[in-house]
């Protein structure tokens, strides 16, 4: 039986290793993961045939995204008493620089983005003001 | 009875079956809870699960390599999904062709920013230099900060640690920002809280609108491949 989620996954995991392969091969200081995101996408662009099956793996994995973080969280709930000399530190230095992180990446972003004109937005990228 | 009771949870608790089925479990439970709450970014399923999992592996005195052995199948997928990312990147690849100029000179001012306040504010703070150095590659997703913490003496466990409580307060504190500064395009939204908040701002970011966590997973792989370039060069530079 043909299933477009099997193959999608499989083809995850291929790629998922090339990006490994040559992360580790040409010792780059790119991350596998993150090679492989490159590979997938221009797999995406170049090989019609893959798209199908790589949407439906995406489609069933990328929902529970939050899911993947559980056992790193769980991992870092345990490490919290092994802060405590920096801790204080360290937590007010992350919560302010992210917000600043936000605030900054969202309002430069704005500023900078092409306003497209009300009639001319395309159908598919207009989902806005719901939150 | 409870002898067997006793034998049973020694045999189960050895198994990887246990932690395993307990982070599906958790998981499904804050997802409940931030339904419930309709998605409000406090009710972070992930924050949620996490605490249920931490209590009970502490009451029970469970050892988080025990617990491990079962969740490592779950936090395997994390690549994988890193990879998939490229999927929702590439059906709007329209729409970042337009918008490039501004997300990237987002991305990188976002960087700055984020990089040199928790660098002042920690330094100042008293944190020892090695703290300092881990809290360095903590807006990059937790695998990508690990390698650049290494590469810049800092310390890679730590690192990781400091990348999810990023993620979370990231991801906990993204509407309330945006919404005060008045920003409304689902795009920026999205694209701050993977330039911010990687991964978990990414989760966050799909809860909202697929538009939102597009763009968030397109922030998140250009952070991540800016990050591995820039960091350890400029880190070299520096010291």
């Amino acid at each position: 039986m043909d299933s477009p989620i099997l193959r999608g996954f499989t083809l995850l995991l291929l790629l998922q290793l090339a990006g490994e392969a040559v992360s580790r091969g040409l010792s780059l200081p790119i991350a596998g993961p993150i090679v492989g995101f490159v590979l997938a996408a221009i797999a995406l662009w170049a090989v019609p045939l893959l798209r199908e099956p790589l949407k439906a793996a995406a489609g069933a994995l990328l929902p529970h995204l939050s899911l993947l973080f559980v056992p790193a969280g769980v991992g870092v709930v345990l490490y919290l008493k092994e802060l405590r000399q920096d801790g204080l530190a360290i937590i007010v230095a992350i919560l302010v620089s992210t917000w600043i992180g936000l605030a900054t990446t969202a309002w430069v972003g704005e500023k900078l983005l092409p306003k497209s004109p009300k009639t001319t937005a395309g159908a598919g990228d207009t989902d806005e003001s719901r939150s | 009875m409870s002898d067997e009771l006793f034998r049973i949870w020694v045999y189960l608790s050895a198994t990887p079956l246990l932690g395993l089925t307990l982070t599906l479990v958790a998981y499904q439970i804050g997802m409940v809870i931030a339904a419930r709450a309709e998605f409000h970014p406090l009710a972070n399923p992930v924050l949620i699960a996490m605490s249920i999992i931490a209590v009970l592996l502490w009451a029970t005195q469970t050892p988080y390599k025990t617990y491990f052995e079962g969740a490592q199948f779950v936090h395997f997928l994390l690549g994988t999904a890193t990879v998939a990312l490229a999927v929702p990147f590439f059906e709007r690849i329209a729409a970042l062709r337009r918008n490039a100029v501004a997300l990237v000179i987002g991305l990188i001012a976002g960087a700055t920013a984020t990089l040199a306040v928790a660098i002042a504010l920690a330094t100042l703070l008293g944190a020892s230099p090695a703290s300092v150095a881990s809290l360095i590659p903590k807006t990059v997703t937790a695998p990508i900060a690990m390698g650049i913490s290494e590469a810049i003496g800092g310390i890679p466990t730590l690192s990781a640690v400091f990348c999810i409580v990023t993620g979370i307060v990231g991801a906990a504190s993204g509407k309330v920002i945006f919404d005060w500064l008045g920003i409304k395009s689902m795009t920026i939204r999205g694209f701050s809280l993977g330039a911010n908040a990687h991964g978990i701002g990414t989760a966050r970011a799909y809860l909202v609108s697929a538009e939102a966590g597009a763009f968030a997973g397109l922030a998140l792989g250009l952070h991540g491949i800016l990050a591995s370039l820039v960091l350890p060069w400029a880190a070299k530079w520096i010291s």
